[in-house]
C-alpha cells in the first residue's frame, strides 16, 4: 500500500483541517467529500478522495471502491451522490439508505483519468488504517513498518490520534518511528525516541530497521541505535533458545510417545521388540481408515476423527500385540537375542503386509480444524498441532502411571519387573502378565501412532525411522521406570534440537548418537537404573 | 564339553574337513568351468554366476565372524554390517585412485564425486590409498580399530546383552547418516563406482573376475580355519565359559573384558576383510550397507544356518542369499520380506539350533553314548538366569 505523494500532501492538510475543525452532523469530512464528487473535476474528485480516507466514516470503503469500479453516480443538480449495488439498485452514499424514487438514466458517473486512479489506489491503502476491524487496521500498520514509505506519515498520524485498541497503536507506533528514524527532517530527540519505540518491538524487522539507519543520521541516533541493537541480539538469542527448547519439548514428546510402551514391555518382559515401530505404524493406518470411514459416511464428524481412532488404534494394535505374544514371544522368554530376532521377523511381516494392502506410497491423513493454526507467544510461533502432541503425550504418560500405580494389573506388573520368579511364587500369574503387559505396551504403540500421522509420512516404513530412536530413549532413560522415559526423551528430544543450529541436523544428530553410546558405559543401566542385588539381571 | 572327555580335539574333525573340501573345491572348480570350457557348454559357468558366488561366499566370511562372537561369546552385534561396509569402502578407496584420469572429468588425482563437489584437493584421510598394501592394512585397521575403541568402552563397563546390540545399532546408524554426507568425502548417498581395474588387472574381465572368487573361497576357508582353532584352544574355551556364565568366569579370575574384546576385533577385521573382497566383484559400495537392517540379517543368516557352529554360519548365508536372488528376481517378489520375516520366526520358534545345529545334535544322539568331538556347545540349551 504505497501513496502517492501529492495525495499525502492532501491527507497532511486533511488530517489538520479534522482536528482542527469541530465536527458538525451535517458537514463532517465524509459529506464534505460527498460534496466534492458532484463537482465533475478530478481535482475535486482526487481531493475528496483524500478526505474520504482520514474519514473514519465506515461507508468511506464502500464508496472508494464503488467509484474504483464506476458504479459511483452523482446527480449534479441536487448534490447527491449515489452507489449502485451490483443488482443494479440504488442507494444513497450519505445515508446508505436506498434511494426511491430516483431515476438512474438522470444520474452520471463519476469519472476518473491516472491521477483519480493513483488516488484511488492511495486511499483505499490509507483506508485500511482506519478500518473498522482492528485486524485489518493492524495489518496495515505492519505494512506501513515493512514500506517505510514517509508519505504515509500524516496518514498514520491521524490514525495514531484516532486509534484506540492498544496493539494497534503500538503498532501504528512503531511504523511511525520506523519512518521518524530514517528522516533527516524529524528533530534529533524524537529520532532517538523513535529508536526507544523500536527497540521495544525487539524482533527481527526492528533490528532490520535499526541496522540500516541512513548514514547520514546524527551519532547520537547512532550510540542509541547500536545499543538498542545490542539489547534486542540479547533478547531474540534467548528468544532462540527458547524456540529451539520448544521444538526440543515437541520431539521429545514424539520420542516419548514412541518410546513409552517400548520401556514397559522391556522392562516388564526384558523383552526387546523390534516390531514395536510397526505397531506405531499400524495405528497410524487405523487413523487413515477410520478417517477415510468418516469420510465416506458422516463427513461431520471429521473433527472428532483422531478422537474416534485413539480407542480403535489401542484396541486394534493391543490385540495384534496379545496375538504376537501368545503366539510367538511367549516361547521365548529367557532368550532376550532370539526375542529381538523373532520380533525384527514379525516386523518385516507386517511391514509388507500394510505395504500389500495399502500400497507403497503415503497415505494422506488430514488434521482436524482444532489441529490447525499458529499462536505466537512473544516470539515463539506455536504451532496448535505440535502443542497438542505435547498435551497429549503428557496425558498418555500420566494415564500409564496410574495404571501402573493405581490399578491391580499395575502393581503385579511391577512386582513382574523387579523380581519373576518371587512374584511367581506369590501367585501372580506371570504368563498372563506378560500377555497383558505385551497388549498395553503394543496399544500405546498404537495411540503414538494416531499422534505420529498427524507429523510425520503414514507409509509403511513409518515404525523404522522411530525404532532406533526408541531404543536409544529406553536405554538412555534406564528400564523398569517411566520417570526415566519421560526424561530420556525430554532430554534427547532437546539435546537434539539444540545442537542442531550449531551442527546441522545431520552432524548434530551423530553428535547425539556418540553422546549416548557413551553415556552407556558410564551407567550401563541408564539413567534410573533399578536398584536391586542381581549381579546378573 | 563333558569334564570327562580328555581328548584334544581334532582342529577340524570330519565336518570341518568336509565344509573345507567343499570350500577349497568350489576355489578351484568354478574358476576352471567358467574360464576353461566355451560359452556354449553344458558345465559353463557364466561370468555373472561367478561374481554372484563370489559374493555369497563374502556372505559367508561376513556370516562366519558373527558366529564367531555370538556363537561363542554370546555379544549379539547388530552393527557388524558397519565393519563390513568399512572394509569395502577402503577397498573402494584403492579402487577409485586406481581409475586415475579415465574417470568422467579426467581428473588424474581427483575421484569424479570429488571435482563433481569443487573439491581442490585430495582430502588428507584419500592419502596412501593408491598404493595396495595401504589399503590393505586399512581393510583390517579401519574396522579393527573401530572394534578396539568401541569394544574397550563397552566391555570395560561391562555392557551386555540387549543394552550392547541396541548400541552397536546406534554405531552403524551414526556411521550410515555419517557416510551419507556429501562433506565426509566418501561420496556421499553414490558411494563408490565405477571401478576400472585392480592391481593392474581389468576389474571387468573374466579372468579377474574368476581370481576374486578363487580369493574370496580361500579367504573363507582361512577364516574358518582361525575361527575353529580360536574356538578350539584355550582362549576359546574360555570364550565359550563367558558366554555361558559371564560373571562366574570374572569370579574365576579372568579379565573377560580382554577376552571379549580380543574375540570382537578379531570378528571385526573378519568383516573388513569379507567387505574387501565383496567390492571390486559387485562393483559399488555406498551407504546403505551400514543400515542396521543390513546387520539384523546378518545374523539371520547365522541363524538359520546354525549359531555356535561356524560352518553353519557360512552355510545360513548362502541358502538365504540364494532365496533371496531366487524370490526377489521372480513373481514371488512381494512376498519375499513375508517369506524372510516369517523365516526369523521360524527359526527362531523351531530351529533355535539352526539347520546345522539341529542335524549335529541329530547325529550326535543316533551315536549315542560316545560323545561327538565335533558337537558344538548347544547355546540354546543353556540355561541362563531369568531376564
Amino acid at each position: 500500500m504505497r501513496l502517492s505523494s501529492p495525495l499525502a500532501v492532501l491527507l497532511l492538510g486533511l488530517a489538520l483541517f479534522a482536528t482542527l475543525v469541530p465536527r458538525a452532523a451535517h458537514a463532517g469530512p465524509y459529506e464534505d467529500a460527498l460534496a466534492k464528487f458532484t463537482t465533475e473535476s478530478y481535482a475535486d474528485t482526487a481531493a475528496a478522495l483524500g478526505l474520504l480516507a482520514t474519514s473514519g466514516n465506515p461507508r468511506a470503503v464502500e464508496v472508494v471502491d464503488a467509484l474504483a469500479d464506476g458504479r459511483l453516480l452523482v446527480d449534479p443538480a441536487a448534490g447527491k451522490v449515489y452507489i449502485r449495488g451490483a443488482d443494479g439498485s440504488l442507494a444513497d452514499a450519505a445515508s446508505g439508505q436506498p434511494a426511491a424514487g430516483v431515476d438512474a438514466a438522470a444520474l452520471k458517473a463519476v469519472r476518473a483519468n491516472n491521477r483519480v486512479r493513483g488516488a484511488i489506489a492511495a486511499a483505499s491503502g490509507a483506508l485500511s488504517l482506519f478500518n473498522p476491524d482492528p485486524a485489518k487496521r493492524l495489518a496495515a500498520a505492519q505494512a506501513v513498518f515493512k514500506s517505510r514509505d514517509a508519505t504515509v506519515l500524516p496518514a498514520l498520524d491521524a490514525a495514531l490520534a484516532k486509534e484506540t485498541v492498544p496493539a494497534v497503536k503500538q503498532a501504528l507506533a512503531t511504523a511511525r518511528a520506523a519512518i521518524v528514524i530514517g528522516s533527516s527532517a524529524a528533530p534529533e530527540a524524537e529520532r532517538i525516541a523513535a529508536v526507544a519505540t523500536i527497540a521495544d518491538a525487539g524482533d527481527q524487522d526492528a533490528l532490520a530497521v535499526l541496522q540500516n539507519l541512513p548514514p547520514d543520521a546524527p551519532a547520537s541516533v547512532k550510540t542509541a541505535a547500536a545499543s538498542a541493537i545490542a539489547g534486542i541480539q540479547r533478547t531474540l538469542a534467548v528468544w532462540g533458545v527458547a524456540q529451539n527448547v520448544w521444538y526440543g519439548l515437541s520431539l521429545g514428546s514424539v520420542l516419548l510417545l514412541a518410546a513409552i510402551g517400548l520401556a514397559i514391555t522391556f522392562g516388564v518382559m526384558g523383552v526387546i521388540n523390534m516390531a514395536h515401530g510397526e505397531m506405531v505404524m499400524l495405528g497410524a493406518y487405523t487413523t487413515f481408515v477410520v478417517q477415510e470411514l468418516i469420510r465416506a459416511y458422516n463427513p461431520a464428524l471429521f473433527d472428532a476423527s483422531l478422537l474416534i481412532a485413539i480407542p480403535i488404534a489401542f484396541l486394534f494394535t493391543g490385540l495384534i500385540g496379545v496375538i504376537i505374544e501368545r503366539t510367538v514371544i511367549r516361547f521365548l522368554y529367557g532368550r532376550a537375542l532370539e526375542t529381538l530376532l523373532a520380533t525384527w521377523g514379525i516386523s518385516l511381516i507386517l511391514q509388507q503386509a500394510i505395504r500389500t494392502i495399502f500400497g507403497p506410497t503415503n497415505r494422506e491423513v488430514g488434521a482436524p480444524s482444532w489441529m490447525s493454526g499458529t499462536v505466537d507467544v512473544g516470539h515463539l510461533a506455536v504451532t496448535y498441532g505440535r502443542a497438542w502432541i505435547i498435551v497429549f503425550a503428557i496425558l498418555v504418560f500420566l494415564a500409564l502411571l496410574a495404571v501402573l500405580r493405581l490399578t491391580r494389573i499395575g502393581l503385579e506388573m511391577r512386582a513382574v519387573t523387579q523380581n519373576r520368579r518371587m512374584a511367581a511364587s506369590m501367585g501372580i500369574r506371570t504368563n498372563w502378565v506378560d500377555a497383558m503387559t505385551f497388549g498395553l505396551g503394543s496399544g500405546i504403540a498404537g495411540i503414538a501412532g494416531v499422534a505420529l500421522s498427524q507429523i510425520d509420512n503414514v507409509s509403511p516404513n513409518l515404525g523404522q525411522s522411530y525404532i532406533i530412536d526408541s531404543f536409544l530413549v529406553v536405554v538412555f532413560g534406564g528400564v523398569g521406570n517411566l520417570w526415566g522415559t519421560l526424561v530420556g526423551a525430554m532430554s534427547l528430544g532437546i539435546a537434539n534440537k539444540l545442537l542442531e543450529p550449531y551442527a546441522g541436523a545431520v552432524l548434530g544428530k551423530i553428535a547425539l548418537l556418540v553422546i549416548v553410546i557413551l553415556f552407556i558405559q558410564k551407567r550401563p543401566r541408564g539413567l534410573f537404573a533399578l536398584k536391586g542385588r542381581a549381579i546378573e539381571a | 564339553m563333558s569334564q570327562t572327555d580328555t581328548r584334544k580335539p581334532a582342529l577340524l574333525g570330519t565336518g570341518g574337513l568336509v565344509f573345507l573340501a567343499i570350500v577349497i573345491g568350489l576355489a578351484v572348480l568354478v574358476p576352471a568351468l567358467n574360464l576353461l570350457l566355451p560359452a556354449g557348454s553344458a558345465l559353463h559357468v557364466p561370468t555373472y554366476l561367478v561374481s554372484l558366488l563370489g559374493k555369497y561366499l563374502c556372505y559367508a566370511l561376513l556370516a562366519l565372524s558373527v558366529d564367531l562372537i555370538w556363537g561363542y561369546v554370546g555379544i549379539l552385534s547388530l552393527g557388524q554390517g558397519a565393519f563390513f561396509a568399512l572394509g569395502g569402502y577402503a577397498m573402494g578407496m584403492y579402487l577409485m585412485r586406481q581409475i586415475g584420469t579415465r574417470g568422467v572429468y579426467g581428473d588424474p588425482v581427483l575421484p569424479d564425486f570429488m571435482v563433481f563437489l569443487n573439491w581442490k584437493e585430495l582430502p588428507w584421510f584419500w592419502y596412501g590409498f593408491d598404493w595396495f598394501p595401504f589399503a590393505a592394512a586399512m581393510v583390517l585397521l579401519a574396522p579393527g580399530l573401530l572394534a578396539l575403541v568401541f569394544g574397550w568402552f563397552a566391555f570395560r563397563s561391562r555392557v551386555t546383552g540387549v543394552y550392547l546390540s541396541i548400541i552397536t545399532q546406534a554405531m552403524t546408524f551414526a556411521l550410515l547418516l555419517a557416510f551419507f554426507r556429501n562433506d565426509m568425502g566418501f561420496g556421499g548417498n553414490n558411494g563408490l563406482t565405477d571401478f576400472k581395474d585392480i592391481l593392474g588387472f581389468n576389474i571387468q574381465a573374466d579372468g579377474t573376475r574368476a581370481a576374486l572368487f578363487a580369493l574370496t573361497a580361500l579367504a573363507l576357508a582361512g577364516g574358518y580355519v582361525l575361527c575353529r582353532y580360536l574356538v578350539r584352544s584355550h582362549f576359546g574355551k574360555v570364550l565359550i565359559a563367558i558366554r555361558d556364565a559371564e560373571t562366574r568366569v570374572r569370579f574365576t579370575g579372568y579379565r573377560v573384558e580382554n577376552y571379549k574384546l580380543a574375540a570382537f576385533v578379531v570378528s571385526a577385521c573378519l568383516a573388513g576383510i569379507a567387505g574387501a573382497l565383496y567390492v571390486p566383484q559387485v562393483g559399488i559400495i555406498n551407504p546403505s550397507e551400514f543400515s542396521p537392517a543390513n546387520s539384523i540379517e546378518i545374523i539371520v543368516w547365522v541363524a538359520v544356518g546354525g549359531r555356535g557352529t561356524l560352518a553353519g554360519a557360512a552355510l545360513g548365508a548362502v541358502l538365504v542369499n540364494y532365496a533371496k536372488t531366487y524370490f526377489t528376481s521372480g513373481m514371488l517378489a512381494p512376498y519375499w520380506l513375508f517369506m524372510l520375516g516369517g523365516l526369523f520366526v521360524a527359526v527362531t520358534l523351531f530351529l533355535p539350533k539352526g539347520i546345522l545345529g539341529t542335524f549335529l545334535e541329530w547325529r550326535a544322539r543316533r551315536s549315542a553314548g560316545s560323545p561327538e568331538p565335533d558337537a558344538p556347545p548347544a547355546p540354546g540349551i543353556t540355561a541362563k538366569p531369568a531376564e
